[in-house]
């Protein structure tokens, strides 16, 4: 099943080699997405599957559209003001466009760019997911604050400063508890954008190590302008480029083999 | 949907709707007060309102000629006293000051403009009609220019400061010296909005009444100089409402209609001069 | 090259004086000027000082918690004026900060930009009209409704808490409460409102993306981060209120004594200076009244000073947590 984007009249065949180690039906799915800002379009007939328990990367130079199109996955944009969204996006074949958003947005978690812990303590931050979303009433908060905190790789860290502000920790923890409190209501999709780029590399690592072993509880699509890091942690990559998707493919393929000519530009660094 | 999220989203739309009424309520008190003005003033806003002196309860015809000129009195003196200190204090604050005194300054000035300004008129009553013995429109003046002062300051400094630096280094690297630079460039490119904060200054003295119970006191007649009791409108409105008399609340009716009609004339047109963004100091 | 340049004015360059020293001039009418805030200032507290001494010395301190206030027997407690200042503006905030922030939180999150900008712009011109002219319409009209309508009604209900008991005149604690309420309007709003859209959208988009709904979103992420800026709304709202005049003198009843029920009349510092200052015979009288002025100016400048602490801290906060 091919799943190049063919964008610009260079056309290319796909290969058996090129298709990417999937389960058999992708977790979500977005079919032909335009997305406008007021007048402006800045996505145009975006067409990606994400595979279940896979990581996938959306690179491409700044302004490309990849940011615009993961929040789109959350319907998170739709908190901006004037913006439109045409196509279908589906979670296990159900459109969600139609779907009570809260529930939606429960079952699809995401991390900012930058850390954005609440005002409250560690401990509280993680609770509220939960609590709002009722889950409290068949697991206690504190096994749930735990939890969370294992999958983020942040427990150790932290297991003796539950009740401090969340303030009180360095920014590369502050994010893993960004994802810890992200994870405390059991999302079947993690969607994160552009994680690491207010981190030093020592935390970026960590992240990146955690993105790896979380695949396994969930679906991951990360946007990232650090090729490396897609390099490192994605299965699968997706190429933007001025709001349309160029390629996805095996991280491998898209790396060393690229089939379009903007994908390998933008790889070998002529441009971005 | 389950029916926890129903009950969410119930509670969502219950909140965000008392909210919006409450947006709404707040806001038509104005029109509100407009409106009962309207309703109940409109009718005694006479020539004679402009033009008579008041007479005695009964009688027809009267007028608050002599408080609409003696506020006017009492508003320019104010001006004229408060303004230039309040202005040229800004223009310290914004282009002089060092940490220490500047700051200084500024947090006496933010105090100043929060004292009650009854207190203000006791301050003026104890400077200026106890030792000549008598009510004067020159009290008055002074109590209303203690609180222009630092509400011009702090605009006009406000207005300075949002000067681009590179509007300033420009005029000094080109051989001008500070005050010139201040003078030619600085003060005519914020000269908007330190207008605009005069104006609104100006406005709201005009509508005080406390500071001038007991210095500029109040006056049946025409006063002839500074130094004697003076009428101004929002002293006769206080006046005449609380009295007992039917056609004096006409009359406090009617000047107040006229009295608010100036004060929002004032503050819609210094705001709508100034470009959308640049807040007003409180 | 050294020039011989005798002083330097703060922002000046080095160079020969040409003329009289123009920047020097310039900074010192502009530091006159400057220095005339600062002395005015002064100038005040002194001459609240001096002329309350009579009061002052006769009394003392018990002046503060004495509730008699007798001018044919020369005896002046300032008590029931305290109380009622409290009082009225207690009653005031309990309804305006409800009010004000529920708005608030309209025009920063529910509002399009445009209706949030025009109706802000009214809720200004509200801030801008003077006290008298409130003063003017609650005695027509808040007065008569209170004593027909409002006061009857809440009676019926709750007429057996003395709070609500007792004759309903039309003026007195409760009317003063609400004027003054309406009257603080202006300040909540527009601070919080400010507070509210400093907060940063990743606060927001954090509870959103974890499945709340927009209003938990508001109540539970947004708000505790505006928290002390909205706080120093209500602290700037209280100042305004303590010092109130016109609009309270007009509907407070006149009465220097201390009742609990909120239908009763009553009176506050600004309220007995304006009305009986031009009438006081006799020093003691007087420099009671002055000495009541010294009470409010204290009470407002501390209340205003945590007011603006309040709020420069949270402009910090919002700016800081990037």
């Amino acid at each position: 099943m091919a799943i190049n984007q063919i964008q610009t009249p260079m056309t290319s065949i796909p290969t058996e080699a090129s298709t990417p180690v999937q389960s058999a039906t992708p977790k979500m799915r977005a079919s032909n997405i335009n997305f406008f800002y007021g007048k402006f379009k800045a996505l145009h007939d975006v067409s990606i599957e994400f595979a279940s328990n896979r990581v996938t990367a959306l690179i491409g130079p700044s302004g490309c559209g990849k940011s615009t199109f993961l929040r789109n996955l959350n319907r998170i944009n739709e908190t901006l003001r004037e913006t439109r969204i045409e196509g279908q996006i589906t979670l296990d074949g159900e459109n969600i466009l139609d779907k009570d958003v809260t529930e939606i947005r429960r079952r699809i978690g995401m991390v900012f760019q930058r850390p954005n812990p609440f005002p409250k303590s560690i401990f509280d931050n993680i609770v509220y997911g939960p609590r709002i979303n009722g889950m409290l009433k068949k697991t206690s908060a504190a096994e749930i604050v735990e939890k969370s905190l294992r999958r983020a790789a942040l427990w150790d860290e932290v297991k003796d400063k539950l009740h401090e502000s969340a303030y009180a920790i360095s920014g590369g923890q502050q994010q893993r508890l960004c994802i810890a409190r992200a994870l405390a209501v059991d999302p079947e999709v993690l969607l994160l954008d552009e994680p690491c780029s207010a981190l030093d590399p020592i935390a970026t690592a960590k992240i990146e190590d955690l993105l790896v072993g979380l695949k396994h509880q969930c679906t991951i699509v990360i946007v990232t302008h650090n090729m490396q890091q897609a390099a490192r942690v994605a299965d699968t990559t997706g190429f933007f480029l001025l709001g349309r998707l160029i390629e996805h493919d095996k991280t491998d393929v898209i790396f060393k083999n690229p089939s379009m000519k903007e994908t390998e530009d933008y790889i070998t660094g002529r441009f971005g | 949907m389950t029916a926890r999220n129903a009950r969410r989203k119930g509670v969502n739309i219950f909140m965000l709707g008392l909210c919006a009424a409450c947006a709404f309520v707040t806001v038509s008190t104005l029109f509100v007060i407009l409106g009962f003005l309207l309703y109940n003033g409109a009718t005694s806003v006479s020539l004679n309102f402009f033009t008579k002196l008041p007479l005695p309860p009964g009688q027809d015809g009267g007028g608050m000629a002599n408080a609409i000129v003696g506020s006017a009195q009492i508003v320019i003196m104010a001006t004229l006293i408060g303004l230039p200190i309040g202005f040229f204090a800004g223009i310290y604050l914004a282009e002089y000051g060092g940490k220490t005194f500047a700051f200084m300054v500024r947090y006496v000035a933010d105090l100043l403009n929060g004292i009650p300004s009854i207190v203000i008129g006791i301050f003026a009553w104890t400077v200026i009609v106890v030792p000549a013995h008598h009510f004067s429109a020159l009290a008055g003046s002074m109590a209303l220019s203690l609180m222009l002062i630092p509400i011009t300051a702090r605009s006009t400094e406000q207005f300075l400061l949002e000067v681009p630096r590179a509007m300033r280094e420009g005029s000094l690297a080109l051989g001008a010296n500070k005050w010139r630079t201040i003078a030619k460039v600085i003060v005519p490119a914020a000269r908007k909005g330190i207008m605009t904060g005069m104006i609104l200054g100006v406005a709201r003295i005009s509508g005080e009444a406390a500071p001038l119970l007991f210095t500029s006191l109040n006056n049946q007649y025409w006063s002839t100089g500074l130094s004697e009791p003076t009428a101004s409108l929002p002293v006769m409105i206080f006046l005449r409402a609380t009295s007992a008399y039917e056609d004096w609340h006409r009359q406090a009716w009617a000047a107040g209609l006229v009295l608010l009609a100036l004060v929002l004339l004032a503050n819609i047109a210094a705001r709508m001069v100034i470009s959308r963004g640049a807040s007003l100091p409180r | 090259m050294a020039t011989s340049s005798a002083t330097l004015t703060p922002g000046t360059t080095i160079a020969p004086k040409r003329r009289f020293g123009g920047d020097e001039v310039a900074y010192f009418i502009t530091l006159i000027f400057a220095t005339v805030i600062l002395l005015v200032t002064v100038a005040i507290v002194w001459q609240l000082w001096l002329h309350s001494s009579p009061a002052r010395e006769k009394f003392g301190f018990s002046f503060l918690a004495s509730k008699l206030w007798n001018p044919v027997t020369d005896q002046f407690g300032a008590w029931p004026f305290i109380y009622g200042t409290l009082v009225t503006s207690v009653l005031a905030l309990l309804i305006s900060v409800p009010l004000g922030v529920g708005a608030a939180i309209y025009l920063s999150e529910l509002a399009t930009a445009k209706l949030s900008n025009a109706l802000t712009f009214l809720v200004e011109l509200l801030a801008a009209v003077p006290s008298v002219i409130y003063g003017l319409l609650a005695i027509f009209t808040l007065v008569p409704l209170m004593r027909d309508y409002v006061g009857p009604a809440v009676q019926n209900v709750l007429g057996f808490l003395p709070l609500f008991s007792g004759h309903i005149f039309g003026v007195g604690y409760l009317t003063a409460g609400m004027v003054l309420a309406i009257m603080t309007f202006p300040f909540i709003i527009s601070v919080s409102r400010e507070a509210l859209m400093a907060v940063p959208r990743e606060q927001r988009e954090a509870a959103l993306a974890l499945g709340a709904t927009q209003w938990e979103s508001t109540f539970n992420a947004v708000l505790p981060f505006a928290k002390l800026g909205i706080m120093g709304s209500v602290f700037l709202a209280l100042a305004r209120a303590l010092g109130e005049t016109m609009a309270v003198t007009m509907v407070i009843g006149n009465d220097p004594a201390i009742h609990t029920s909120l239908f009763a009349p009553g009176y506050t510092i600004a309220a007995v200076i304006a009305n009986e200052f031009t009438e006081a015979t006799g020093n003691t009288y007087l420099s009671a009244l002055v000495e009541l002025g010294l009470v409010l100016f204290a009470l407002t400048i501390v209340i205003n000073g945590v007011a603006q602490l309040m709020i420069v801290l949270t402009t910090k906060k919002g700016s800081a947590k990037a």
